[in-house]
């Protein structure tokens, strides 16, 4: 019961959040300086007054902002984030077409890095003074201070452009031909450049929080008596140190959601690949209102749909938050 | 009954910034099966030392045992191997530990925690070792075991964390118990329940208890043997009755002074309660060759100053280390 | 005078350096501390480089960045330029002393107001509880889900690529994470004892907010705002990767973002401005691990 209630209380929250981001982005866009109508008009070739006036009315945009407002919203309750003028599709169609291969690759990035994070982390924990300990120390700073599209860049120049290992840009070939085999090994050859350069600066960050963590829950009370009860090594850090050095780990990679996805626009950029960040690029650039309020729009989604999930995480890993 | 445990000669050996300090100097005794033998002393005496020495789980790289044996059913354990001692603890000797409230782990349930030492040790199955865990519960008198076995051990009082640690170090039965201050951080009407508990549970299972507390009230309740350990060093041991009644060391005297009931009950005349002035000395003070004790000794002289002093038999089983010690 | 002061030369030195240790001044302690940590020291040694050659470098480096001054691609160190030229035949070095200012001023600027709101914001929620904590926290998770960077995209494009607006949609953005700290640091020194005995004898709120409990809250906040500022630095940097700088300025992002389409011919072109931004945000990281060492009251005991 209370459980339940406690998630239905936070997926309220999170709509309401939603619906906030939703009110900004919308002021943001039709507050701004600069006409919508002429947007469109340029985007439609240039347009005299009459024209005008249609686009106008057509758009809504001889109503009063609330009024406008108030439409976009209802709209976007049906699922309906409107028509982009740019390029010429439902916005929803445009973005459903690009948000499979953005997911991809921050969803990927993401758990890989949880995973070579924890891993290294722990690792290095239990050696202090080994090599991978050193690494995670170096590899830390050059994670989180080298800027992630220079990262790629430089990935992109050594292993396709130099050695010419993996693809230089896209998501698939087309001219593979094969079965799904075929097509899904095309396609992990050409993700494993920008997952690599995505999730660096994240296992930067997993591997020393981490490692940290670990360092201290080894030298709790709890462990000492996992240690008088005769337990293995193995349990004892995986088992009994592990659980508990996670929680800090999660509740960091649930706040970088939002940063992930601000990597994946970078990384995207430099490797051409299909998603909603190349998207929100042209579109910022033509001033697609719709599209660029549609893309906001699920980026909030995808960062709000995040912290949902690492809530549960923490939930499942942390009787604790659970609470009586 | 036979010797369970015999130690020769322990000396531990602490690293700290300022060089290697021995918190355990040249300590000998024996537990014979089923006793109950406490040490006792203020902290810093080494008392906790002495029982993490024996479980093999001093601080890594921080301390070691420089030298003599612990003999456990003949067995030297300061030589085994790690594998050896695993399979020691939790399963022939366990401990408990002070502090209730940090002890157990916090993400997993209190019966997992129990039935591990199960499943690990007498290699139950999982539903096997679960249902043996409720049992133990029970046995340490939790209300309603077998739905409390599901709980965490943030959900669980102080009183009721100890005893869950009992049940988790008497899962498998051991021959000897270390309970190393279990009642100093728990409410006194608890602290009763708790050696209600632990006495009870000795005389069903026949487990050894090394018993390590600063309260010479819990000596006197439950022990039949006690050491007086002062700045790593043993000063005076034998059996309780021998030594409340006659304590050849001063300090001893002084640790009994401060108690006001138990004068009143042993002695049955009302000495003035005093306190022992002064503190223990520092780590980097042990291991000196002198009476570690003179500095906070009125009877004190030139000699205490000069050598440390030598074990001596009172009576039959009385052992204590002070030059003055007929003076007492 | 020479048999004067000889005595008194080695009572301050034996004698005296203990009471000596224990009088000084916690800043001095932890500038002790900060020296101690070698790497703080040589990174903000380097740092001090960077903003010289930030002010001084485009005064005596006088090549104009925006002019072609030699054919396009022309390798390092071959015909003068240190750094090789651009695909437009323009000086890349002179285009990396000129950018430091832009990262500079940026990061710096950006930091300073992600500070300012951040504290501002963590200091009243902390301070005073209640519903104003559960609505600026609120306020603060709303800013949280904000994808960053692609609001800051729309922001820049939107009011136009100036430094003043990338300075703001940097600072927009970034300000939640320094107002949790705050909040926290609040949360935990206002039920310290000299708070509640300030607070008895009648200090007022805003006295007690930035006299008493601010003071103590600085060593946390401190080591974030110098992490702010890289941040920021890189946020700027991949701003004007994409593009969405102004177009008059030089800044190190930029000078990648135009080189490129040319990586195969000339990958030195993206190389050393990124090479810039790194050292920048690698030392200003050092320097906040330093801070964070010689701060932390925790770490200095041992």
């Amino acid at each position: 019961m209370n459980v339940i209630s406690t998630i239905l209380q936070r997926v309220l929250w999170a709509a309401l959040l939603l619906l906030a981001v939703l009110i900004l982005n919308f002021s943001m866009m039709h507050l701004a300086p600069g006409d919508i109508a002429d947007t469109i008009s340029q985007s439609m070739g240039g347009a005299d007054a009459t024209v005008m006036a249609q686009i106008r009315s057509d758009y809504g945009l001889d109503k009063p902002f609330i009024f406008q407002l108030g439409t976009y919203i209802g709209k976007v309750l049906h699922f309906d984030l409107g028509y982009s003028y740019f390029y010429n599709q439902p916005v929803t169609t445009i973005i459903f077409e690009k948000l499979p291969a953005t997911l991809l690759l921050v969803l990927t990035a993401q758990i890989l890095a949880l995973i070579i994070g924890v891993l290294l982390g722990v690792y290095s924990a239990r050696n202090r003074d080994g090599w991978a300990s050193h690494f995670v120390t170096f590899f830390a700073l050059f994670g989180y201070s080298a800027p992630v599209f220079w990262t790629g860049i430089l990935l992109l120049i050594a292993f396709s452009l130099k050695i010419p290992l993996f693809p230089v840009a896209g998501m698939v070939d087309v001219t593979v031909e094969g079965g799904f085999i075929a097509k899904f090994i095309d396609l992990l050859r050409h993700m494993v450049l920008p997952v690599i350069t995505l999730s660096s600066i994240f296992i930067a960050l997993y591997s020393r929080l981490c490692r940290a963590s670990m360092m201290e829950v080894l030298e709790t009370d709890y462990i000492r008596t996992a240690k008088s009860k005769g337990l293995s090594n193995r349990e004892i850090v995986y088992k009994h140190a592990l659980k508990n050095s996670l929680s800090p780990v999660i509740t960091l990679a649930g706040l970088q959601f939002s940063a992930v996805i601000s990597g994946a626009v970078l990384v995207e950029t430099v490797f051409s690949w299909p998603g909603l960040g190349t998207l929100a690029l042209q579109s910022i650039i033509a001033r697609d209102t719709p599209t660029i309020l549609g893309i906001l729009f699920f980026s909030a989604l995808v960062v709000i749909v995040g912290n949902l999930l690492t809530d549960l995480a923490l939930r499942f890993v942390d009787p604790r938050v659970r609470g009586h | 009954m036979g010797t369970l445990l015999k130690v020769e000669n322990l000396v531990i050996e602490l690293s700290t910034t300022k060089g290697v300090a021995p918190v355990i100097d040249d300590l000998s005794f024996e537990l014979q099966a089923g006793q109950t033998l406490s040490f006792v002393g203020e902290s810093g005496c080494g008392k906790s030392m002495t029982a993490l020495g024996i479980m093999g789980l001093l601080p890594e790289k921080v301390g070691r045992i420089a030298s003599g044996s612990i003999l456990f059913n003949g067995e030297d354990i300061t030589k085994a191997t790690d594998d050896r001692l695993r399979e020691i603890r939790g399963n022939d000797i366990s401990m408990i530990f002070q502090e209730p409230m940090t002890s157990l782990n916090p993400v997993f349930s209190i019966g997992e925690q129990i039935a591990e030492v199960l499943r690990r040790h007498q290699k139950l199955e999982k539903a096997a070792a679960w249902a043996q865990a409720i049992e133990l519960l029970d046995a340490v008198r939790i209300p309603d075991a077998k739905r409390r076995a599901s709980s965490y051990p943030h959900q669980l009082s102080g009183g009721q964390r100890q005893r869950v640690m009992i049940a988790m170090a008497l899962a498998c039965e051991p021959r000897i118990l270390i309970a190393d201050e279990p009642t100093t951080a728990l409410d006194v009407t608890i602290q009763a329940q708790i050696f209600d508990l632990l006495e009870d549970l000795r005389a069903q299972t026949g487990t050894a208890i090394i018993m390590i507390t600063h309260d010479m009230g819990v000596v006197a309740e439950i022990a039949e043997r006690m050491i007086v350990m002062y700045a790593g060093r043993m000063v005076e041991q034998g059996q309780v009755d021998h030594v409340l009644s006659h304590p050849r060391h001063p300090y001893t005297k002084g640790l009994i002074d401060c108690v006001p009931h138990l004068m009143a009950t042993l002695t049955e005349q009302r000495a003035e309660l005093t306190e022992i002035s002064g503190i223990v000395p520092s780590l980097a003070e042990f291991g000196q060759d002198t009476c570690l004790f003179a500095s906070r000794c009125h009877l004190a002289n030139q000699q205490c100053l000069q050598a440390r002093p030598t074990e001596q038999h009172f009576n039959e089983q009385q052992l204590v280390a002070c030059w003055r010690a007929g003076e007492v | 005078m020479s048999n004067f002061s000889k005595p008194t030369d080695s009572s301050t030195s034996q004698a005296g350096s203990q009471t000596i240790e224990r009088a000084r001044h916690p800043a001095a302690d932890a500038l002790g501390m900060f020296v101690k940590n070698r790497a703080a020291a040589v990174a903000l040694f380097v740092l001090v480089l960077i903003v010289v050659a930030g002010i001084v470098g485009p005064i005596v480096y006088e090549t104009d960045p925006y002019d072609m001054v030699w054919a396009p691609f022309s390798p390092p160190g071959q015909e003068g330029f240190l750094f090789g030229t651009d695909y437009l035949g323009r000086d890349i070095l002179a285009g990396i002393l000129h950018g430091t200012r832009v990262s500079l001023l940026v990061g710096l600027s950006a930091a300073l107001m992600t500070v300012f709101i951040g504290v501002t914001v963590g200091a009243l929620a902390g301070f005073f509880r209640g519903w104003v904590e559960e609505l600026l926290m609120r306020i603060t998770e709303f800013f949280q889900v904000l994808p960053t960077l692609l609001f800051s995209m729309v922001i820049v494009a939107l009011f136009g690529p100036t430094l003043t607006v990338i300075t703001i949609a940097i600072g927009a953005v970034s300000w939640p994470a320094v107002a949790r700290i705050t909040r926290a640091e609040f949360l935990r020194i206002r039920e310290l004892e000299y708070v509640t005995a300030s607070r008895a004898s009648g200090t007022r709120n805003a006295k007690l907010m930035f006299s008493v409990i601010l003071p103590n809250a600085l060593p946390p906040i401190i080591v974030q705002a110098a992490l702010m500022v890289g941040s920021a630095i890189l946020f700027e940097a991949g701003l004007s990767f994409l593009g969405l700088t102004d177009p008059n300025i030089v800044s190190w992002g930029q000078i990648i973002g135009s080189n490129r389409p040319y990586i195969l011919d000339a990958s030195y072109t993206v190389t050393f401005p990124g090479v810039a931004i790194f050292v920048t945000v690698l030392c200003l990281s050092l320097v906040g691990d330093g801070l964070n060492d010689a701060l932390n009251p925790k770490l200095r005991q041992r």
